[in-house]
């Protein structure tokens, strides 16, 4: 590192725009990586200033307060005191606060400056403030803080530029340390009240705007219909956008392995390519498009404002299954697919909420399942009408969806009651201004996301497909062989042995081998089965029809509880080892999902088998 | 009175903020969130199952408290200014 580099730190209050702020500073050009031991995400950036000097910025954890109830608040805090571990203490702070909303981050900005460090108070949203015809006496307020202050715009080109010529100019001094104890924090209330009569103008404490879209948005009968559009709108766009492209994604990496095949001796090495290979990557490529439509949602929801507004709603019926309503739009996402979903909690600041979510985020019936449902909805349960109007196939669908949310619910109340740590975890969450999601940080937030998925996810994903290629291949057929190839391999065995294992719950051995693929990927039990059964894997309805002729009503209904509530898919348990950094809690998921399918799947066989 | 009895729409004066128990964060949160002694705040909505959360605006913020979060802050009525 070279002695020109000047490491700043970035601070600020929640919703000041300081990600904005960071954005417009350094562009693109950011480094996004956790904290060393914990989840909390590690953002730097840098550019160089005018003057030829490196700027190397880090973007720590919005933060109320140095009193840190959460460990990304303690990493803000620890990283400003200069002690926390293998992190260079910043040779200046750039405290970011909200013009429009001084009462409460100007307090901030006193605790940051009794750290005595050097800092600059970047005044943000002064295009706001002017709107809304707030006045500020810039020059009282520095001299009476005595720290220099900047305006900025962050959202706006050129908006920062009075803000880096002054961090690129001469360094500020910085204010003498002055102890923390309850009395100087009390203190710090009554500073702020006086800086604000003195430098503040407020004709209206809220924004006209904000007071007439909550009227509607928060309203107890409106504010739910308006959610449950928004939320319409976000799957009808999965669906409609992003679903079809994985589907194609999919479906080209199948087409690609043909043509690559066509061009190698067959042998193990073909097979490895096209089904290994070209299927794996297939399959992490195909979450993609589901993951960015998914995401593109969730940011812009986040960015405007409406998400806290979400959470607010719906926080009471979360809470009494041991959640939060910052839980909602994770969960809901599952529904798409549980890796947005989980990748979607870090919205969530409480650890302990958060996990929660994680865990019980894979019973939402995700669209993999659709298949393996449609498949075995259509071959067992008759097409008739329940009392006329009701179709029967479509109730034991709703039923599926069903059994997925009250076991999410079930699993959500035990987890509350089980947990060692039973102490109240607060809400406290603050509805920021509705604001106008700026196309530059969403495309930032939505590569971020992307990358985070290819980079981290795509060589375990890869190396598990290439796993169950091995052991669906190997050791080959002996010669002379009838049955399927897949019979004679490693999965072959491991199927016959799961089988006395899922023999209680109606699995015949055919069954049981397809499950080892599913782990794969929910939908490849189709095919699966297929291959086991010596069916065309182009003909589902003739799949459908072999199936009615192999397995009974009991084993198929069984099959269907069993999807709804098993440790599936492995991307998943990827994602949950990534996500919370730790294989306990990717055992814990496994081994919860797993009782709970074997117990429903036990029940639902045992119970059908009376009745037929 | 307690901030969580205050009714939809209806405005206090914060007394202080009580600790539910020993070293309590939540407290100590609304403390530095603002919820300190003769700080205006007023009900602006309220959650639509059973009241909860409550929406309360102090200062030129506005937080989401869950009733019990409220509970800890005692507020008395506004003086006319």
């Amino acid at each position: 590192m070279s002695a020109s580099t000047l490491r700043i730190a970035l601070v600020g209050n929640p919703n000041c725009g300081k990600t904005a702020l960071f954005n417009q500073l350094t562009g693109g050009r950011q480094k996004v990586a956790n904290y060393a031991g914990v989840t909390v995400e590690r953002k730097e950036g840098r550019f160089t200033a005018p003057s030829g000097r490196v700027l190397q910025i880090l973007d720590l954890p919005g933060t109320y307060s140095f009193e840190a109830n959460s460990p990304d608040e303690q990493i803000t805090r620890d990283v400003c005191a200069g002690n926390y571990p293998g992190e260079v203490p910043p040779d200046l702070i750039i405290c970011v606060a909200d013009a429009t909303n001084l009462r409460l981050h100007l307090r901030f900005v006193l605790e940051v400056k009794r750290l005595g460090r050097p800092i600059v108070l970047a005044l943000n949203m002064m295009d706001t403030a002017r709107r809304r015809g707030i006045l500020i006496d810039v020059p009282e307020l520095q001299r009476r803080l005595g720290v220099p202050v900047v305006e900025t715009i962050a959202v706006k080109r050129g908006g920062v530029r009075a803000l880096i010529e002054r961090v690129d100019g001469e360094m500020p001094t910085a204010a003498p340390v002055e102890p923390d104890d309850a009395a100087s924090r009390a203190d710090l209330h009554a500073q702020v009240r006086d800086i604000l009569t003195a430098t503040v103008t407020m004709p209206r404490a809220t924004a006209a705007l904000d007071d007439a879209i909550d009227r509607w948005a928060l309203h107890p009968v409106f504010g739910l219909a308006i959610l449950a559009v928004v939320m319409f709108l976000v799957f009808q766009a999965v669906y409609a956008a992003g679903k079809p492209v994985s589907d194609l994604i999919g479906s080209g990496f199948g087409w690609m392995g043909e043509h690559v095949a066509a061009l190698m001796p067959a042998g193990p090495l073909q097979s490895l390519v096209v089904n290994g290979l070209f299927g794996g990557l297939g399959t992490v490529l195909g979450f993609l498009p589901v993951i960015l439509v998914l995401f593109l949602f969730i940011l812009t929801l986040e960015e405007s404002g409406y998400l806290p507004r979400a959470a607010f709603l719906l926080d009471r019926l979360m809470l009494s299954v041991g959640l939060t309503g910052r839980s909602f739009i994770p969960l809901l996402s599952s529904f798409a697919c549980a890796i947005p979903g989980i990748m979607g909690t870090r919205s969530i600041q409480d650890p302990r909420d958060r996990l929660a979510t994680i865990l019980i985020a894979p019973l939402m019936t995700c669209s993999a399942r659709l298949p393996v449902y449609a498949l075995l909805i259509g071959a067992f349960i008759p097409m008739r009408y329940v009392f006329g109007v009701f179709n029967l196939q479509g109730i034991v669908l709703f039923a599926l969806y069903l059994a997925g949310i009250l076991g999410a619910m079930a699993v959500g109340w035990v987890m509350k009651h089980l947990r060692r740590d039973k102490s109240e975890h607060a809400l406290l969450m603050e509805l920021p201004s509705y604001r106008m999601p700026k196309v530059r940080d969403v495309a930032i937030g939505l590569y971020e996301r992307g990358a985070i998925f290819l980079k981290r996810l795509t060589g375990v994903i890869l190396g598990l497909t290439v796993l169950m290629w091995f052991i669906s291949t190997f050791p080959s057929p002996p010669a002379g062989a009838t049955g399927p190839a897949i019979n004679y391999s490693f999965a072959g065995y491991i199927g016959r042995g799961l089988q006395y294992i899922f023999a209680p719950i109606g699995f015949n051995w055919q069954i049981s081998l397809a499950l080892i693929p599913a782990f794969a990927a929910r939908e490849t039990a189709v095919a699966a089965l297929a291959t086991v059964y010596l069916v065309g894997g182009e003909a589902t309805g003739g799949l459908g029809h072999a199936l009615a002729g192999q397995i009974s009503l009991a084993s198929a209904l069984s099959l269907l509880v069993w999807f709804a509530y098993a440790p599936q898919c492995m991307s998943t348990l990827a994602v949950i080892r990534r996500e919370t950094n730790s294989w306990r809690n990717v055992a814990i998921s496994f081994g919860y999902m797993f009782g709970m399918a074997y117990a429903a799947s036990f029940v639902v066989y045992q119970v059908t088998r009376m009745l037929t | 009175m307690r901030l969580s009895e205050l009714s939809k729409g209806a405005s206090a004066v914060v007394d202080r903020v009580h600790d539910a128990h020993a070293a309590d964060p939540i407290a100590q949160r609304l403390r530095d969130l603002g919820f300190v002694d003769g700080e205006p705040v007023r009900v602006v909505a309220i959650g639509p199952m059973g009241g909860d959360p409550v929406l309360i605006q102090i200062g030129y913020t506005r937080f989401a408290l869950r009733r019990a979060e409220a509970a800890r802050v005692s507020v008395r009525a506004e003086v006319a200014a």
